[in-house]
């Protein structure tokens, strides 16, 4: 065990300067890092929400409003648009997941249904007999249209958090129909989750002026309330059409602005949506027309003139920072779906701030007390062990610096505990050597078998915690899978440190010295 | 130069002796947290039991009456406050609400809302919706039982099946004991505490299995030795490193219990505990099990063939 061929001795040297150097940076003031030569490890630890403050939103994406929506509408009017090519009636209805279809005219049966066929390859499809079809989706159809979903889902909260202005935020997909949304440096959680959580679809409707919102409501209207408070507390009523003239979609651009010192946004349609609002707003004039945003009447201005530009603008009883939001939430269009909130966890930077420092002064004041100790214990040797302990901590920080792995509190008192641990190799082995000394051993010899003998037994210890923190790892999430992290490095390294480099330590001291007894 | 010794050479101290003390007292530490677990239960935290946690900055000390007073208006079911490290923190946690997940995101405006201009920082919002309380509950329980089972697999393919039986059992008592402290002190049982567990278990396994090794090494180098005799021996010439690595471990954890912070705290206790008596049950418990258990001297000579660079 004490032979040392130089490959070994070079490859030792060579891991414990890489640990140094890659674990330097997160020491150093933020202005050194830029003045380094770029070849130079200049990587930081990226630290969880827990220790640089933010925000962690965990949603479901309401993907069983969504899936019946969808059938509900364009589904069942593609549905409709068959019997129609095929010059026959019938009834169109949704049942459960599927659509049922029932047509007239017998003999017209077969022609429908293989339009159908052909024009929706979504859909698997059931004769039930007597001119009666039930079409479910495929399950293929079924996960395309879900991963749209989310996909497109991710895509728009991705440019709705864009324009809010915060730095490097994170937004992914978990499992099948959740998104994960994490943004450092965010402590207001409230206006985030008001700007992820609006559907912010806008529809645009004429209100029907013969309509008497206390009267009996005619099929094609419906009544929605506004945004403004009655005397009587309860929210104004509007009887408007239910059909929509034009939607969200067909704009290009919304900005806040001000207008006769009130904040107003101003919008503007694209080509197609620019013509059907001229169109709309010349056959209408004198009539009022109604903006109605996620099933509420932002405003209903009347319509004075023909508006051909394809450009106006939304009065409301905006604040400043509503009329921003608003801008903001028709720029990034409309989400496909409503958004279920599972789980939060924001910390404010004040207690992110004081996790660190508590975190680093627990951390060296633990490492002080092991050192002072092993230095009692075991003098020389120990000194030893207390050099193979620093650069065990280099080694923690430069890996995790280099997997770029996050580090929670949780990992902090990982790092910490596992400074205590460490030295457990170098503890069995001291032991051992003092055993073997009494057992009238020479210097060499003892040191010898010292490591030898227990090498097995660190193996085995070491082993059963490594399995156990590896199953943090598996198991865990969030900070608890960053304890796990840390631990399982922390484990290798000290595993490396304690039986490579002390060795190496105390194979250069015998060699040198020549000692007749051991100080141990 | 003179060096600290806690543990002298020539320690000898009479554990197998002493077993009937130690086993009365730990059956009374598993029944007593068994009991304590079935009666009092554990006060989950909100990662397994869903609900509302925030940890909030008052201007000025905290006026933990006036705080109860404006939540409890909203009428959201059970409200805690405590006093949270410093005299103007307040930890406040209320209970899981009614009507799925979205609702518990509505109860966190409503609060903050009723908080109003009191407060100067929310340093912690946390909500956990009942689906994802749910999840966290059953991937805790999955790691438990997973890290236990791989450690016996393990323990099983090293050693006899013997010493497997009294490894599980120290690292039951260990466990079991710990969650036990948790139900007497009432401490918040989260995430983290599971977190603690596991690493008290791999801890205590570690302590174990270093003595385990020198009864097996033992076991091989005197071959006429009466077991209580062998098995004394193992622990006391191992007792100096179990002393030593359980007191740096305990300075490190000691570091993190003064310096780490009210967030950690509860983490730290449990690891505090866990050391102790992991070191405990390892000497007093694991060994002195193998007596009952019929080990078999000739079954470990074949694995001694087996294996040769083993021995020395």
């Amino acid at each position: 065990m004490l032979e040392f061929p130089t490959w070994k001795r070079i490859l030792i040297l060579a891991i414990c300067v890489f640990g140094v150097l890659y674990a330097a940076p997160n020491f150093m003031p933020a202005g050194w890092l830029q003045d380094m030569p770029e070849w130079a490890p200049g990587k930081r630890m990226n630290l969880g929400l827990d220790l640089r403050g933010g925000a962690h939103l965990l949603m479901e994406v309401d993907t069983k409003g969504y899936l019946k929506e969808v059938l509900e509408n364009s589904d069942k009017t593609a549905f409709r648009a068959a019997l129609t090519a095929a010059k026959t009636h019938g009834t169109v209805d949704v049942v459960g997941d599927a659509i049922v279809l029932q047509v007239r005219d017998r003999a017209k049966y077969d022609d429908v249904r293989s339009r159908i066929r052909r024009e929706n390859p979504d859909f698997s499809l059931e004769d039930l007999g007597d001119g009666k079809l039930r079409a479910t989706l495929t399950e293929t159809a079924l996960r395309d249209r879900l991963s749209t979903l989310v996909q497109q889902s991710i895509s728009v909260i991705r440019r709705r958090i864009d324009e809010m202005g915060t730095t490097e935020p994170l937004i992914q997909q978990q499992g099948q129909d959740r998104i994960l949304i994490q943004v450092p440096g965010l402590s207001d959680t409230k206006r985030l989750k008001e700007i992820i959580g609006k559907t912010a679809k806008m529809t645009f409707h004429m209100v029907d002026m013969n309509c008497n919102p206390t009267d009996k409501i005619p099929l094609a209207d419906k009544l929605v309330p506004s945004d403004n408070v009655g005397r009587d507390g309860k929210p104004f009523m509007y009887c408007i059409e239910k059909r929509i003239r034009l939607t969200g979609q067909n704009l290009v651009d919304a900005q806040p602005t001000f207008q006769d010192g009130q904040p107003v946004v101003s919008f503007r349609f694209d080509s197609r949506g620019a013509s059907v609002f001229g169109k709309i707003t010349a056959d209408n004039v004198g009539k009022l027309f109604a903006i109605v945003l996620d099933d509420q009447v932002i405003t209903a201005p009347r319509i004075e003139s023909p508006i051909l530009g394809g450009s106006g603008i939304i009065r409301g009883s905006f604040t400043v920072q509503s009329a921003k939001d608003l801008a903001i939430l028709l720029r990034a269009g409309a989400l496909p779906a409503s958004m279920i909130y599972l789980e939060e966890r924001s910390v404010g930077p004040g207690l992110g701030q004081d996790s660190v420092d508590a975190g680093e002064t627990a951390s060296l004041i633990g490492m002080a007390l092991v050192v002072i100790y092993m230095f009692a214990a075991y003098g020389l040797f120990g000194l030893m062990a207390n050099v193979a302990l620093l650069f065990n901590v280099a080694l923690i920080l430069a890996l995790l610096t280099i997997l770029q792995a996050t580090l929670t509190l949780p990992g902090i008192a990982g790092i910490a505990l596992t400074i205590g641990m460490a030295v457990d190799a170098n503890v069995l082995i001291f032991e051992r050597m003092r055993e073997e000394v009494r057992n009238g051993r020479s210097p060499f010899n003892a040191v010898d078998a010292g490591y030898r003998r227990a090498l097995t037994t660190i193996i085995d210890s070491n082993l059963t915690t490594l399995i156990a923190a590896v199953l943090l790892f598996a198991f865990g999430s969030g900070p608890i899978r960053g304890f796990g992290v840390t631990l399982t490095i922390g484990i290798v390294t000290s595993m490396f440190t304690a039986i490579m480099v002390t060795r190496f330590l105390v194979v250069i001291w015998l060699r040198s010295r020549r000692p007749q007894t051991l100080p141990i | 130069m003179k060096m600290l010794r806690i543990i002298p050479n020539d320690t000898n101290i009479q554990f197998i002796n002493k077993r009937f003390i130690a086993m009365v007292l730990s059956s009374f530490l598993v029944l007593t947290s068994l009991g304590l677990y079935m009666t009092r239960g554990l006060n989950l935290g909100i990662d397994f039991l869903g609900g509302i946690m925030l940890e909030v900055k008052t201007k000025g000390q905290a006026d933990i009456g006036d705080l109860r007073s404006r939540v409890s208006a909203l009428n959201l079911g059970d409200v805690s406050m405590q006093e949270f490290g410093s005299p103007d923190v307040v930890l406040i946690r209320v209970q899981r609400q009614e009507g799925g997940d979205n609702a518990q995101q509505a109860a966190v405006t409503k609060v903050k809302d009723a908080l109003g201009d009191v407060v100067s920082e929310y340093r912690r919002t946390e909500f956990v919706g009942p689906t994802v309380g749910a999840e966290l509950q059953e991937s805790a329980f999955l790691a438990v039982v997973a890290a236990i089972g791989a450690i016996l697999v393990y323990v099983w393919f090293r050693f006899e099946w013997q010493f497997g039986v009294g490894a599980i059992v120290a690292l039951a008592h260990d466990v079991i004991s710990t969650v036990g402290l948790f139900s007497l002190l009432a401490l918040d049982f989260n995430l983290s505490t599971v977190a603690a567990l596991l690493t008290i278990a791999g801890y205590s396994i570690n302590d174990t299995v270093v003595v385990f090794d020198r009864v097996r090494e033992n076991m091989r180098k005197y071959k006429k030795m009466p077991l209580p005799e062998l098995f004394n021996r193992s622990i006391n010439e191992t007792l100096s490193r179990t002393v030593n690595t359980s007191l740096t471990t305990m300075l490190a954890l000691l570091a993190l219990f003064v310096f780490g912070g009210e967030v950690i705290r509860g983490f730290t206790v449990a690891m505090m505990w866990g050391i102790f008596v992991g070191t405990y049950s390892s000497i007093a418990l694991a060994v002195p099990l193998l007596l009952y258990l019929n080990v078999h001297r000739g079954a470990e000579d074949e694995a001694t063939s087996k294996q040769p660079e083993a021995a020395s």
